[in-house]
């Protein structure tokens, strides 16, 4: 049984139908890179997957558990699956280490000291380990993004979603970012990834999607996909994003 | 005698609130013409100019209104000058509500991004033509809306006229409950017509608000 | 000039000021802790209450805002009496100012809230805490940061606009003035030393909510 199984969902925001029947299953301990344009509907699935976003049609299971199910208690999936935004998101007036304790303490109901250590854990792991007690406006936007990712992982989940999170940051920044996701990926964690980082996808991922108009257009081994696009839709898009 | 609080009454009111109206035109082109000179002398570049200005708001928006209306009615005759309650009204309203106008303006003038000005300088332009051609007309849009909201508070803020015997809505009102012995119903018609007048307003000012939103 | 500006006569009946300045302090205080719950609660039932809560609290606020406080005082100190319900000076006062202020906190406080980015709230809901844990841990904090230059300017507002009670003859500072007025006939000193008095009243309000902003907001 795959981790998580994307089986038909579609989703409107309105009259606007962002997702158009899509299905994919994904195993544990893959890296899966959506790519698209915007507007294609990529965030928004990944935003279905821990319930953020309601869908209308089809079902969306991870580890078994059923996440558009109403009676899903959403509070207990989310501890297993972690989720980094573009713009990190970071709680500004807590500082590093609350950041990063505030779920386990409040959530899980970890003692301030054990979590605390978690928290020192996990920023060695991004390098970060000297920013325990600083601000977040303290911090550069990779830094922070780090933080974030850091965040997520001190739940210890089981499944990890990424939202474009080096979009937001200057050119030089996204390489450290990259060089924590590589770490993370080579651990064995299950990704997710919206991202337009083709070298990345390339270098990282076990499988591309393409994802155009709502739907998946193309999808396979992530060298293959990139290397030789099958559909026009996607060779077109390749080559306006690798100029 | 007392008389009974009927129709003719409530007419009555609604003849006094044309004085209301009155009035706050009068003092709205007060607090426009001396709100304009405040606001433009608080972005001026003359270091004395812009803190005497500031000074002079302050000090305005830290004192009631009822002060500068009793200080101008019952204290200027003291010194020799004559005012009669209109008088005396429109003035202590028109410095009141410069000192706020005076702020909204100065805001609106310096929210125009300072690259608006650098535009404007690179094009060999003068102050007064950069300020003319470029930062006030951009200025207008963004400050309608609150001064659609000022012209709220002040249509409010003259119903303090009756405390120096104006008569005004306000005032009429007091005079009403006075006549008639029934203040709960002369109050509420009063309040009922002052929201008449303000609440269009008001809605306006959020309409406006709005708009400008969509357009940035 | 035949008038000679004499102040001396007005130091004279410092007493009397005084205890006006005790009144004014005394109502401005237990409105604004008024005021805020007021605010607080409606701004609650706006955000998080059933339609028609929604719709009573907005009927409340859009009244209260486009009608004048003096009106409002009226209505209170000398309509009510027509349903048995007679108010002394100071309580129908303290009502009147309360409902005016909640109106304008009601709006404050929602805005203050809603200036949390809806982003905060999805990291917070992703990492797994309830609402509740959302708005203690992630909301609060922020939205009471963000609130708190327009109350504070809102709240020096009231305690200027208190000067209308003396209308009801509550003795508070402005009623005061006309105390001494009938003393001494001096009008224009009058008037120039409440008005000061009023001026010191508003710097320290501004003073101490600016010293409550750093302290709470701004050091670490």
């Amino acid at each position: 049984m795959s981790l998580v199984e994307i089986a038909g969902i579609s989703k409107s925001y309105g009259a606007v139908q962002v997702l158009k029947n899509v299905s994919l299953d994904i195993a544990k301990g893959e890296v899966v890179a959506v790519i698209g344009r915007s507007g294609s509907g990529k965030s928004t699935m990944l935003r279905c997957i821990n319930g953020l976003e309601p869908i209308q049609a089809g079902s969306i299971s991870v580890d078994g558990v059923r996440v558009n199910d109403p009676k899903t208690n959403l509070r207990k999936l989310r501890q297993e699956v972690g989720i980094v935004f573009q713009s990190f998101n970071l709680f500004p007036h807590l500082s590093v280490c609350d950041n990063i304790t505030l779920a386990p303490r409040v959530v899980k109901k970890q003692a301030p000291e054990a979590a605390r250590e978690v928290a020192r854990e996990v920023l060695r792991r991004v390098g970060l380990e000297d920013k325990l007690d600083a601000l977040p406006s303290q911090l550069s936007g990779g830094q922070q993004q780090r933080v974030a990712i850091a965040r997520s992982l001190a739940m210890k989940p089981k499944l990890m979603l990424f939202d474009e999170v080096t979009s937001a940051l200057d050119p030089e920044l996204t390489g450290e970012v990259l060089k924590v996701l590589e770490s993370v990926a080579q651990e064995g964690m299950t990704m997710v990834l919206v991202t337009h980082e083709m070298g990345f996808a390339r270098r990282f991922g076990s499988r591309v999607v393409f994802m155009h108009e709502g739907r998946i257009h193309e999808e396979g081994q992530a060298a293959a996909v990139l290397a030789e696009p099958k559909t026009p839709e996607l060779q077109t898009f390749l080559s306006a994003v690798l100029h | 005698m007392i008389r009974t609080f009927s129709y003719i009454d409530v007419m009555y009111l609604v003849a006094a609130a044309r004085w209301t109206l009155a009035l706050t035109a009068t003092a709205f082109a007060g607090s426009a013409v001396l709100g304009l000179v405040l606001a433009i002398a608080r972005i001026s570049p003359v270091g004395p100019l812009r803190w005497l200005t500031a000074a002079y708001i302050h000090v305005v928006q830290g004192t009631p209104l009822l002060v500068w209306l009793f200080l101008i009615f019952f204290g200027l005759p003291l010194l020799g000058v004559s005012v009669n309650p209109w008088l005396a009204a429109a003035l202590a309203f028109s410095i009141y509500g410069s000192a706020f106008l005076g702020e909204i303006w100065r805001g609106a003038l310096a929210s125009i991004a300072r690259t608006q000005w650098e535009a404007g300088a690179s094009l060999g332009l003068s102050v007064y033509e950069q300020l003319r051609h470029v930062i006030v007309p951009q200025s207008i849009r963004i400050a309608i809306p609150p001064t659609v909201g000022f012209l709220v508070q002040l249509i409010k803020n003259t119903s303090l006229a009756a405390t120096i015997g104006l008569v005004e809505l306000t005032r009429e009102g007091q005079l009403t409950a006075a006549g008639t012995y029934r203040p709960f119903a002369v109050y509420i018609t009063v309040a009922i017509i002052y929201f008449a007048m303000c609440f269009p307003l008001t809605q306006w000012s959020r309409s406006l608000e709005r708009k400008l939103d969509v357009a940035r | 000039m035949k008038y000679g500006l004499q102040f001396r006569d007005i130091f004279a009946a410092w007493d009397s000021i005084l205890d006006g300045v005790l009144v004014t302090l005394t109502l401005s205080v237990w409105t604004m802790l008024g005021g805020l719950a007021v605010g607080v609660t409606c701004a609650a039932a706006k955000v998080y209450g059933a339609g028609w809560l929604k719709r009573v609290v907005t009927i409340y606020v859009e009244v209260i805002r486009n009608t004048p406080l003096l009106v409002q005082l009226f209505l209170i100190f000398f309509g009510l009496p027509s349903f048995g319900i007679r108010l002394d000076g100071m309580t129908a006062a303290l009502i009147a100012l309360v409902i005016n202020l909640g109106a304008y906190t009601t709006e404050i406080v929602r805005a203050g809230f809603e200036a949390v980015p809806k982003a905060q709230m999805e990291a917070g809901h992703s990492l797994g805490l309830s609402g509740l844990q959302v708005f203690r841990y992630i909301v609060v904090f922020p939205a009471l940061k963000a609130m708190f230059p327009a109350l504070a300017s809102q709240f020096v507002l009231l305690m200027l606009a208190t000067s209308v009670v003396s209308q009801i003859s509550v003795e508070d500072l402005f009623h005061a003035a006309s105390i001494v007025q009938s003393r001494t006939f001096r009008d224009f000193e009058v008037y120039t030393v409440i008005g000061v008095l009023y001026l010191a009243l508003a710097f320290a309000f501004r003073g101490l909510f600016a010293g409550i902003y750093y302290w709470a907001f701004v050091r670490r």
